[in-house]
């Protein structure tokens, strides 16, 4: 089985070509980007990172798309409509959606696509994203095992049915995700786990998988068949695995890459002043924050001690001094960027910081600690330099404000990953991005049910109750009234202790244009171009 | 001789079934597996991953499944990149491994045995200082230092050489190469003037200066191939690491070798990976050090291995 | 001129007494030791870098664990006491690279000290008893050799908890096998001297004569490689600290401050700078040292 890899003298060939017309004017455009990890996978129905994402992304086009501003655009399909009570979605495909081989996009792909995401078989880890698709939770639990009864039915070649088991008001952002991307069955049954593969790879977004080195780079080329693709302008796209920040900072300065994917938090006064019109950093769909054991005593049976150590951490010298990067010190924990939602936040968030390490020391005396009984904290973190620097200054901020022993423990991830599973900790760092733009995302895997994922142990049956009403509440202001009523009561309780807000963080060569910052971090290659 | 090499390799066989063994157990002791993420995985996927891999068969079932693969040249999936098999990764990673480091051996050798020759003939006078002092660098500073420091310097400053491998341009390889070979020639260096150092006073070597034969010849013909003992001992293991990567070197400049799976498999519980590069590290070792027992008998014609 | 050997009453039991108590393999290696300038230099240097280390509460206002809030990664300045400067965390750089020399001076020798032992004994048994003994032992060397070395610390680890003495035994566990291929490969060749030959023929027992003349005709490398050893051991402590499995917060090594000095190479040259030289000039010290043993104890200079 050769596969098409390392074809060393097409290359070669390829290559003299290449030099050859690079020195008759080129009108080819290609854009080097810097992406993070190595993709684990670019089967859309199995990746779960954000690097495996931004390639997807590109390769692949859902019902509904990501808009310059990350906003729900239509994808394959061009309209769609809602039934009155909110059950059925009825979406129109576009006439002339196309393969990358020139087959059409139909509705029956996009059948195929969502059995396959919730078929055990596929153990694909996001199938939960379309629960609310009537039987899908049936199907993936195996309770049902008759794939025709998931909600999802072809009504011709261009028109896509989806019945849902109760109103979803933000079902459409959940058709933004990549789990629920169509993908060729004819290939993936054909060539099997090795679909993804150059050469065998067919898409139907704006590129097309054209080369992937592991571990050195992975290269798309323009889609011809894409429906827009007389406005896609770059016709390569280089996505280059930078696990190194500083390396990859370096190459950006020297000119190898347009894109980088992150900056070195000791460069950030730098670039603020030396390549500001090259930094982009802007609002994350994401928090950062310590979560608490509830289960084991002392902080998990006093809710004073806990809003006592959340007292006590000066967020703004973290953002500031430490990660430099212009994070917002957060005292609640859905971030902001969802439209019409109200953020939420602890009432302690308009006081000095010495005014809060006052009352910190006040509750914490209520508790029944003192110089003479002193609380003994661990801090448990993951292998990272900015985990390192967060815990340290906590630590010297809880010595410092109320006398609390700390001590860190920096496991290696995986034992890390293990240790919060088992609730074998008592403080941990933690950290959420949002899967998609709805506070239903930061919220609902704290309800008492939902198991492992609940890491703290969060038992409360109103805020329960509150978010199972507003899942099928169909008004959206009385729906967010409700989500922000179980956001508070979340707050108020502190399983988990907020520090901030992420940011996007990126560099961008001044002549790439069509790149716009947005919240959920979407920057499709399909709306950039490179200024001459 | 040649029966000595044919038992060494026949003992290869025991060596790495008991090398394949003990790392499988190994892995497993440790806690985590491979696909527990930040966001929990839910148990009803998780017994569908385990289903799919065959985590959830027994241990002992498993290894039989894996060593009936292996025998059949098959080293199973990466648990960690599921659109690669471990077959692939490491057909395509460890050629380039395999050359960069083998001409960063091949320098080290040359340069190494030159300095260590030279500073043993010089002992303790200047140039012996100068030239392990030169040598010495090799070592005391990191890889991890000197690789991003050379990024910095040629490729950010200088603009002499690009920053990251590329297959196309021969020019990426230069700075990997010399970063992985600086501490080779170092070792190398200090290695070859220690014991050229001994063997330069030994009797034979004084016998044929009393002969008066010239120091060229006393030092080519009886000095060198006694005085490499050391050095190939050292060398043995040291090649089948350095072919097989450096994860600092490999991080550092973009390389698509094997080096980081030896760290990153096991990071990320990818067992069929670390098991394939253990493997292959194994057996590069097994049939490094043959060699070098054999270029042994041939350098001291006293070595017998009865 | 002829000249007399003066048979004065002083002079005549010193000279008695030279040729009835021979020096010794060691007393004749440290006196030759002492001739040796670069070696008695890295001898006094060596003390004097680990005299800073013990003394380092003594010699900074600062904690090796506190936040100077206003001091994040600042320059070096005599004004605040900051002698080495500020790394990112906002702590006292001296302080800490001289902490930092405690832990990585102790590993380096200790570990070195583990290996040097069970390295030198296995390799001498199996290079000088050879045969079976020899390939089975050097074929359990290379089993070990082939283990995934990450795996084996994350056990550890979870094992026993968190414990600098653990990275002793790791590390040592794996440093020796290097050390026994070396010797190992020197036993083979000494095997069949003359000196040797004729010690079986005398009926020596085997216990004797690797203790006796085998080992000290291998101290020459092993000496060598000693000095090779401790940096290869500071920096695999780096490596397994900087993931997390080694030194933990605030606790450091100078390994740790380089690597996180490497960073901020280009904005905060003091952090990468000033370990490393400390570092550097430890095993500069430590090569001349060996150096200077190897000449001291070499056989052929007697």
């Amino acid at each position: 089985m050769k596969n098409k890899l390392f074809n060393w003298s097409a290359l070669a060939f390829a290559s003299a070509i290449a030099l050859g017309t690079a020195t008759i004017a080129s009108a080819q455009q290609v854009l080097h980007r810097g992406n993070g990890s190595e993709p684990e996978t670019l089967d859309p129905q199995k990746s779960t990172g954000v690097p495996e994402a931004m390639i997807a992304v590109d390769l692949f086009e859902g019902l509904v798309t990501y808009g310059l501003n990350a906003e729900t655009v239509p994808g394959v399909a061009e309209k769609w409509d809602v039934s009155k009570d909110g059950t059925v979605y009825t979406f129109y495909l576009r006439t002339n959606a196309k393969w990358s081989n020139g087959d059409p996009v139909t509705a029956e792909d996009f059948v195929y696509s969502f059995r396959r995401l919730v078929d055990p078989a596929t153990a694909a880890e996001y199938a939960w994203v379309v629960d609310p698709i009537l039987n899908a939770e049936q199907i993936r639990t195996a309770v049902e095992k008759d794939m025709t009864k998931l909600g999802v039915k072809a009504l011709n070649a261009h028109t896509l049915q989806i019945t849902l088991k109760a109103s979803t008001p933000y079902f459409l952002s959940l058709l933004q995700h990549h789990s629920t991307w169509p993908v060729h069955k004819a290939t993936v049954e054909k060539f099997g786990d090795q679909w993804t593969r150059p050469g065998n790879s067919v898409s139907n977004g704006a590129y097309v998988m054209a080369e992937w080195i592991p571990q050195s780079r992975i290269m798309l080329k323009k889609n011809p068949y894409f429906h827009a693709a007389n406005s896609v302008k770059i016709d390569t796209v280089y996505y280059y695995p930078t696990e190194s920040t500083a390396e990859e900072f370096k190459r950006f300065q020297a000119g190898e890459l347009h894109i980088a994917n992150d900056i070195p938090s000791d460069q950030i006064e730098f670039v603020r002043k030396n390549l500001a019109s090259e930094t982009h950093i802007s609002p994350y769909f994401g928090t950062y924050a310590y979560e608490i054991n509830l289960t084991r005593a002392p902080l998990g049976q006093q809710v004073k001690l806990r809003q006592a150590l959340s007292l006590a951490i000066d967020r703004s010298i973290i953002t500031e001094k430490i990660f430099k990067a212009g994070q917002v010190p957060a005292y609640g924990w859905v971030p902001p960027g969802v439209p019409g939602y109200q953020q939420q936040q602890l009432d302690y968030a308009k006081l000095t910081q010495a005014e809060r390490n006052a009352l910190a020391k006040k509750l914490y005396a209520e508790a029944g600690y003192g110089p003479n009984n002193v609380l003994k904290v661990e801090i448990l973190f993951n292998t990272s330099e900015n985990h390192k620097l967060a815990a340290v200054a906590v630590q010297s901020m809880w010595k410092q404000v109320l006398g609390v022993e700390t001590t860190l423990t920096n496991q290696e991830w995986k034992v890390y990953l293990d240790s919060r599973d088992q609730k074998n900790y008592q403080v941990a760092r933690a950290a959420w991005i949002g899967d998609y733009l709805d506070a239903q995302t930061f919220l609902d895997m704290y309800k008492s049910n939902t198991g492992v994922a609940n890491r703290p142990g969060y038992n409360n049956k109103e805020f329960d109750a509150l978010l199972d009403k507003a899942a099928v509440t169909q008004n959206a202001q009385e729906r967010q009234n409700l989500q922000q009523q179980a956001e508070k009561m979340f707050l108020n309780d502190m399983p988990l202790i907020p520090i901030y807000f992420y940011v996007n963080k990126h560099l961008v060569k001044q002549n790439v244009l069509g790149w716009q910052d947005n919240v959920m971090g979407f920057h499709l290659t399909r709306y950039m171009s490179l200024k001459k | 001789m040649f029966y000595f090499a044919v038992r060494r390799l026949l003992w290869a066989v025991p060596t790495l079934i008991l090398i394949i063994t003990i790392a499988f157990f190994l892995m497993r002791l440790a806690p985590g597996g491979p696909f527990s993420k930040e966001r929990p995985v839910a148990p009803e996927i998780l017994a569908n991953l385990n289903k799919v891999y065959h985590l959830d068969e027994s241990l002992p079932e498993q290894y039989l499944r894996y060593l009936g693969n292996i025998l059949q040249g098959d080293f199973g999936p990466s648990f960690k990149y599921k659109d690669f098999t471990v077959n692939e990764l490491i057909g395509l990673g460890f050629p380039v491994s395999a050359i960069i480091g083998g001409v960063a051996i091949l320098i080290a050798l040359i340069v190494g045995m030159g300095l260590g020759i030279i500073a043993a003939l010089r002992q303790n006078k200047t140039t012996d200082y100068a030239v392990m002092t030169v040598a010495m660098f090799g070592i005391t500073i990191p890889v991890f230092v000197v690789a991003p420091f050379m990024t910095l310097f040629f490729g950010l400053f200088l603009h002499w050489l690009p920053l990251s491998w590329s297959k196309e341009d021969w020019t990426s390889l230069i700075m990997p190469i010399a970063a992985l070979s600086l501490p080779q020639i170092a070792i190398i260096a200090r290695l070859m003037r220690g014991s050229m150092i001994e063997v330069l006073r030994s009797n034979y070597v004084r016998t044929a200066r009393a002969k008066g034969l010239p120091e060229k010849l006393a030092i080519l013909r009886h000095s060198l191939k006694p005085a490499l003992v050391p050095v190939l001992s050292y060398l043995g293991p040291a090649v089948a690491g350095i072919i097989t990567g450096s994860i600092v070197i490999e991080q550092t400049f973009n390389i698509p070798g094997i080096g980081r799976h030896f760290v990153q498999g096991a990071i990320n519980r990818d067992y069929p990976m670390v098991m394939g590069v253990t493997i292959l590290y194994g057996a590069l070792i097994v049939f490094c050090n043959l060699l070098v027992d054999i270029i042994y008998g041939f350098l001291d014609p006293k070595v017998r291995y009865d | 001129m002829n000249e007399t050997l003066p048979t004065t009453s002083i002079e005549t039991p010193i000279i008695a007494e030279a040729t009835v108590k021979g020096r010794g393999l060691w007393g004749n290696a440290w006196r030759r030791l002492r001739k040796n300038y670069a070696a008695l230099f890295s001898l006094i240097l060596l003390g004097f870098i680990v005299l800073l280390t013990l003394l380092a509460p003594y010699l900074s206002p600062y904690e090796y664990d506190a936040v100077d809030y206003d001091n994040f990664s600042t320059a070096p300045s005599f004004e605040n006491a900051h002698y080495f400067g500020t790394e990112r965390n906002g702590r006292d750089l001296f302080v800490r690279t001289l902490y930092g020399g405690r832990v990585s001076l102790s590993v380096g020798i200790v570990a070195t000290f583990v290996s040097l032992v069970i390295g030198v004994l296995w390799g001498a048994i199996a290079g000088f008893v050879g045969g079976r003994v020899d390939n089975i032992m050097m074929r359990f060397v290379d089993i070990l050799y082939a283990m995934p070395f990450m795996f084996f610390i994350i056990m550890l680890t979870v094992a026993f908890g968190r414990d600098i003495l653990l990275i002793y035994v790791a590390i040592g566990a794996i440093t020796w096998l290097d050390m026994a291929r070396i010797v190992r490969g020197q036993a083979l060749s000494l095997r069949r001297k003359e000196f040797v030959e004729a010690a079986v023929a005398g009926g020596v027992s085997t216990f004797n004569i690797i203790r006796r003349h085998i080992i000290p005709n291998l101290l020459g490398p092993v000496a060598i490689y000693c000095t090779l050893t401790i940096p290869s051991v500071i920096l695999v402590e780096s490596f397994v600290s900087f993931l997390g499995l080694g030194v933990q917060e605030p606790e450091t090594s100078w390994g740790l401050l380089i690597s996180e000095g490497v960073q901020t190479m280009d904005t905060a040259w003091w952090s990468l700078v000033f370990p490393s030289v400390f570092l550097a000039a430890t095993l500069f010290c430590f090569n001349f040292i060996g150096d200077g043993l190897r000449d001291a104890l070499d056989p052929k200079d007697r």
